[in-house]
């Protein structure tokens, strides 16, 4: 997918203006009461333009009616723009979904038969070999493959997927480009990750969030009382001894109806989730991505987010009489076969401070690290060396914990938490040989981006395993608000019912199928693509990157997204001003000479005073169109400041901009002579 | 203009801000069912009215509820003042022998005062017999503004509301609780106080009819009496407005002297700045209460500006003609212009309609403002009640358009405002120029009418719009000129006022309902802040761009051409 787009292509440019006016169906325009009030407006001008007979000059009739069908086409025009970007995007998405075949795993032996992709169901099994695409969205069930994602994350470097575990979960359209994997398929045809996605960026599914339907309902009801406030003064003016055309009534009330909100209104939203896609976040509806702009706490894991990701070993402590060589030794050898990037820096770590080669003899039996016990190791005859968390390993020994080397065990780990470090106690046939300390590393810069969130009023809760005394050196050196530590998943969950409870808006990020009841608690969950099936069901967003500090930017362009439609808001109302000084002196001088003063912008005369007021009002559709499918800039700070920038330049300058705007169209009039 | 003049109405809002916060704590007291000293004394009354009525205060009433109970309440006085009026004729206290109301006036005048209006097409002291005075009207005084008071209570406990109490769904209160305590220990014993004060000052409070005297130059005259002092007291304090006589509070047995005027004018006020306070009690966060203040202050301190400012300009034609001094036409020598347009200001800032000047004879743009305070929806202090959750309904909208521009949805001292709220809000804030601009443009164009105004041209104008203003706007001040005791106009006009009350009550308190259900947030430093001068400054923004814009092309056929006209030496 690609990652930037220019806004104004001639690709993009051609199909949008011929959708503009496919939108002019009725069916699609009634949607939006203010564009299809216009609409009407337009149309009954154009019938009166036919039939109608007033003093007003034809070739000034005309104009109105050009302008006010343009009004409506602009607005049509800004949402076909806005879906045409995501359109772009659909179709390559569709390319990589277009010829999926199935190997489909008859049950007998390791047979296959060739399917096409869309007969597969919920609980198919098929086999995924190097080279193949894989054909449904599934949950490895066998084997360890590479995967190219690159159709649908952009990033080309290929990723592990695995059975079991956190890293199990395929999508259909990603190829497997070495070895060969067994997939249970979880999904039903067209209703997959890809499809979603498809169907996400065409704004096929696109339904109005709550947020603009009540905009949407603000805006309507504006309209009617602009409608009163214009319906009624037909009696006003025959009170007056005289009469408005009919034309002129209807150039006032579209210019004082928010048409410029109304036409962008959509676009506005499209151009949302479109940032989002292109920042490969995918959210499932616009609700969570207007959620995200209302967060106030959130629940980063501390791995990842706020410290790069692995904890490397930096030291060995010994207790209890042992060499530090000794303890050295029993850890290279407990950590040989661990693949884990911690069990790896320990490997480096032994061999570099004592040069240790060591290998595994054949006849070692390697104990796997379990939920359960927390305890991994490696038994060499009738030698057993574990290694694990302090208290694990404690539980794992019974008796261990009255020997005087687990108080000095204590002491040691008690110290290392202190320095944010993370104990792993080593143990030798039941004799406690000392501490291995895994030191974390704090990523550069977060702690400035906490400091803007907080500025932003959200408070930021780092969800850690660390017992609590490592979680605080850490949160304090990152500068997180607080801290969960020693968490499990149901802590996760009660900590966030806990927030949501007093109040407050929550939003995490998660990937294994234990964070899935959390992810759906959330009000913004956001799964790592890289997580199992369920995390990616249960969460409202999915990061195809997999990056969990992509959170703090998922809260930015939600709050982009409210803030652009409240600055355009304002903008629409606040232009009325200009607007009334334009249209009532041009409207009411015939009746009453004394209301030219009114006419504070000295336009030229009452008919060029009402077609610029509504060229104006034509034309700041387009001009705003790329401020809407950008979103206005975005600096993390306090609502305080954020108010004041905003409504100085959209409420001020939506009142100062179109007596400018206004003046300047109806010298350009007056020059073309064109009223 | 005159530095008198300022001082009197800076010394006007200095004291209004001194008695928020005690008016607001008393208020905040009834608000919560608190004990006051006063229930040593009245505690008996009040569990003996709900006793005798079957009333269990502590029940929780859902809006709808709520809603239902304060409608048939007021059904009921309506009926009752109505027939008190059609048969006054037959009931006793009737010292001059007043016949009967005609069908479409008692029509007019027990919606008049069951809506808190009290625009009067007739004169009191030609019409109304002592009965009807005290029974109909002086009742209907009281029992529309507690209802009026009551109702900016429900719609606070729909903001302030937490959680659901044990048990039960959310509700905004008990309207019979509120409008007996109300009543009980706020009304009542403070027009009692008020009463007295007036009768020193020289109201009278009789139940004679009139006195027959010989004036300086030997004429024989009859002058109207009764009991004037219990009814101007409920009058100013509860923003009724009507008065006793037609001259209204202009007639020196209404209101005296100078002090009388000053008291009148605080008294008119002074429960609608004291509920700002108690709203920022209510929502636990004073300062709410102090912006909502700071911006009805603006735009208030503003209107007297422009309204001193043009009496104390007077007519330039009358002034090449050697008229000095501003204008005086219509207004009372014992209180002169700064009083006046001070008055004029108050009384239709908040939905009283007292008036103790004729806002005709002002000069256009003089009275152009107490008719533009009228069309913003009297939010400006307001109606007791209706002012602040007039207001309100504005800060909802405020803080829609406003609010997402910190990038949050929209939240209101801790509440989401949402589709529900808006377009509630939307519904209420749009009956008021539907019926204004409708009302007036149908009597523009039908010959019952346009039989109406005094005055040809934008003046004529003028008269009827304020009428219908007046009317849905439940102030109840008229422009005078007006021939309003037409079958047209107290048909039209009855249905105004009715619609202006309830079609706005009704919408707000369904916010209320579904404001009090909603979870709170508490505020964190990404809230939109709705304290401080940006908001306020939003507010008035807010009022005058929604408010003001759909009234201006009526304001520019009525007043303001009719001050161009003026300027430019051409009498209307």
């Amino acid at each position: 997918m690609a990652k930037s787009q220019s806004m104004f292509t001639a690709e993009l440019i051609a199909p949008a203006i011929r959708d503009a006016f496919l939108k002019l169906d009725p069916r699609q325009l009634v949607r939006n009461p203010v564009m299809f009030t216009t609409a009407i407006v337009a149309l009954l001008l154009t019938v009166l333009l036919a039939v109608g007979n007033d003093e007003l000059a034809t070739g000034f009739k005309l104009q109105l009616v050009v302008w006010l069908w343009l009004t409506v086409l602009f607005g049509t025009f800004a949402e076909a723009l806005a879906e045409g970007r995501g359109k772009a995007q659909a179709a390559s998405l569709r390319d990589a979904k277009a010829e999926l075949k199935a190997k489909k795993l008859t049950g007998v032996a390791d047979s296959w038969e060739a399917v096409p992709a869309t007969r597969l169901t919920i609980g198919d099994v098929v086999l995924v070999e190097t080279g193949d695409l894989i054909p449904s969205d599934g949950e490895v069930i066998e084997g360890v493959a590479s995967v190219n994602e690159a159709a649908i994350t952009g990033e080309s470097a290929p990723v592990i997927r695995e059975a079991g575990g956190d890293r199990s979960a395929v999508t259909a359209g990603t190829r497997v480009i070495s070895d060969q994997i067994k997939v249970r398929v979880t999904v039903e045809p067209g209703q997959g990750f890809l499809d979603r996605m498809i169907a996400l960026v065409e704004g096929a599914e696109r339904q109005k969030t709550p947020n603009e339907i009540a905009l949407t309902i603000l805006l309507t009801g504006l309209t009617i009382i602009f409608l009163i406030a214009v319906a009624t003064i037909p009696g006003f003016a025959s009170y007056a001894g005289g009469s408005i055309p009919v034309a002129i009534l209807a150039a006032l009330l579209i210019t004082l109806i928010p048409t410029t909100i109304a036409a962008l209104l959509s676009a506005i939203g499209i151009a949302g989730m479109d940032r989002l896609v292109r920042f490969n976040v995918l959210a499932k509806s616009g609700r969570a991505v207007e959620a995200a702009g209302d967060i106030d706490v959130l629940l980063l894991d501390k791995t990842g987010t706020i410290t790069v990701g692995d904890r490397q070993a930096s030291e060995f402590r010994a207790v209890g009489g042992a060499s530090e060589a000794e303890l050295a030794e029993a850890a290279l050898l407990a950590s040989l076969a661990d693949e884990t990037p911690e069990g790896r820096s320990i490997v480096v770590l032994a061999r570099e401070r004592f040069g240790q080669s060591g290998a595994l003899p054949a006849s070692a039996e390697v104990i796997a690290f379990t939920a359960q016990t927390r305890v991994s190791g490696v038994k060499l005859g009738d030698t057993l060396i574990q290694k694990g968390a302090v208290d694990s390993i404690l539980k794992a020994n019974p008796g261990l914990g009255e020997t005087a080397a687990a108080t000095e065990l204590r002491r040691v780990t008690d110290e290392i938490a202190r320095a944010g470090g993370t104990p792993l106690a080593v143990a030798r046939n039941g004799r406690l040989l000392g501490a291995i300390f895994l030191k974390d590393v704090v990523k550069a810069g977060i702690r400035e981006r906490f400091g803007e969130l907080r500025q932003m009023g959200i408070r930021t809760v780092m969800i850690t395993g660390d017992n609590p005394l490592t979680a605080a050196a850490i949160a304090a050196e990152a500068g997180v608000d607080d801290f969960l530590a020693q968490a499990t998943p149901e802590d996760k969950l009660e900590l966030i019912r806990k927030e949501q409870q007093g109040g407050r808006l929550v939003a995490m990020c998660g990937d294994g199928t234990n964070d899935a009841p959390a992810l759906a608690q959330a009000d913004v969950g956001v799964a790592m693509n890289t997580g199992t099936q369920a995390a990616r069901e249960a969460g409202n967003m999915v990061d195809l990157d997999s990056d969990p500090t992509k959170l703090i930017e998922v809260v930015g362009l939600g709050k982009q997204l409210l803030m652009t439609r409240g600055a355009l808001t304002t903008f629409s109302v606040a232009n009325d001003v200009a607007k009334y000084f334009a249209i009532i002196p041009a409207m009411f001088v015939a009746l009453y000479p004394g209301l030219g003063v009114l006419n504070v912008m000295g336009l030229a005369t009452p008919e060029s005073a009402i077609l610029s007021a509504i060229i104006f009002n034509a034309l700041v559709i387009p001009a705003l169109v790329p401020l809407a499918l950008k979103g206005v800039a975005y600096k993390p700070m306090g609502a305080g400041p954020l108010l004041a920038r905003n409504l100085a330049v959209y409420g001020l300058g939506g009142l100062v901009a179109p007596f400018a705007g206004i003046k300047l169209i109806d010298l350009v009039v007056g020059g073309l002579g064109l009223a | 203009m005159t530095i008198q003049g300022w001082g009197l109405i800076l010394a006007f809002v200095a004291v209004l801000l001194l008695i928020a916060k005690p008016i607001g704590l008393w208020l905040f007291a009834l608000y919560e069912g608190r004990r006051t000293p006063l229930h040593v004394v009245l505690g008996p009354v009040e569990r003996g009215f709900y006793r005798l009525s079957g009333i269990d205060p502590a029940q929780e009433q859902g809006w709808r509820r709520y809603a239902v109970h304060m409608l048939l309440f007021n059904l009921a006085l309506l009926l009752l003042t109505y027939a008190l009026l059609r048969l006054q004729g037959l009931l006793p206290l009737n010292p001059l022998g007043h016949a009967g109301i005609g069908a479409d006036g008692a029509f007019n005048t027990a919606i008049s005062f069951t809506t808190n209006t009290n625009w009067q097409w007739y004169s009191g002291e030609a019409a109304m017999s002592n009965l009807s005075q005290m029974l109909a009207l002086t009742i209907q005084n009281f029992l529309s503004a507690a209802t009026g008071i009551a109702l900016a209570f429900a719609l606070f406990r729909g903001f302030a509301r937490r959680q659901a109490p044990a048990g039960g769904a959310i509700g905004i209160g008990n309207f019979w609780a509120d409008v007996t305590r109300v009543t009980l220990y706020l009304l009542l014993p403070v027009c009692v106080v008020y009463a007295l004060f007036l009768i020193a000052s020289g109201v009278p409070q009789t139940l004679a009819g009139s006195v027959d005297l010989t004036t300086l130059e030997g004429a024989r005259q009859t002058l109207g009496l009764g009991p004037v002092a219990s009814q101007e007291a409920i009058k100013m304090l509860g923003t009724n407005g009507g008065g006793f006589f037609n001259a209204n509070s202009a007639h020196p047995f209404e209101n005296p002297d100078a002090l009388t005027n000053f008291v009148q004018m605080l008294s008119i006020f002074s429960i609608g700045v004291g509920l700002t306070y108690t709203f920022g009690k209510a929502v636990d966060d004073t300062r709410q209460g102090w912006a909502i203040l700071a911006a009805m202050m603006l735009l208030f301190v503003a209107g007297v500006g422009v309204t001193y400012w043009q009496e104390a300009a007077g007519n330039p034609v009358l002034a090449q003609l050697g008229v000095a001094g501003g204008n005086m036409e219509g207004k009372e020598v014992r209180f002169g212009i700064a009083a006046s347009a001070l008055f004029s200001v108050v009384t239709t800032a908040a939905s009283c309609g007292a008036v103790n000047a004729m806002h005709d004879s002002f000069t256009p743009l003089g009275g152009m403002i107490p008719l533009l305070n009228i069309q913003l929806g009297e939010v400006v202090i307001g109606g007791v009640g209706a002012g602040i959750y007039g207001f309100l309904l504005f800060a909802i909208l405020a803080v829609f358009v406003a609010g997402l521009m910190v990038g949050r949805t929209p939240e209101y001292v801790g509440k989401k405002i949402e589709a529900r709220e808006v377009k509630l809000a939307v519904l209420a804030i749009a009956v008021l120029p539907l019926v204004i601009l409708g009302g007036t443009a149908l009597s523009a164009v039908t010959g019952a009418g346009l039989a109406g105004p005094l005055n040809k041209g934008p003046h004529g104008f003028s008269e009827m719009l304020y009428g219908f203003a007046s009317a849905v706007g439940n102030n109840g001040s008229a422009f005078a000129g007006l021939s309003a005791g037409t079958p047209w106009y107290n048909g039209l006009l009855g249905v105004a006022m009715w619609i202006g009350r309830f079609f706005v009550i009704v919408p707000m308190l369904a916010i209320a309902g579904s404001l009090a259900a909603k979870r709170h947030t508490p505020a964190g430093a990404g809230s939109f802040p709705t304290t401080g001068g940006l908001w306020v400054g939003l507010l008035v923004g807010i009022v005058l761009v929604l408010g003001g814009l759909t009234f201006l092309p009526s304001l520019a056929l009525g007043p303001i051409a009719d001050h161009l006209a003026m300027i430019r030496g051409q009498l209307s």
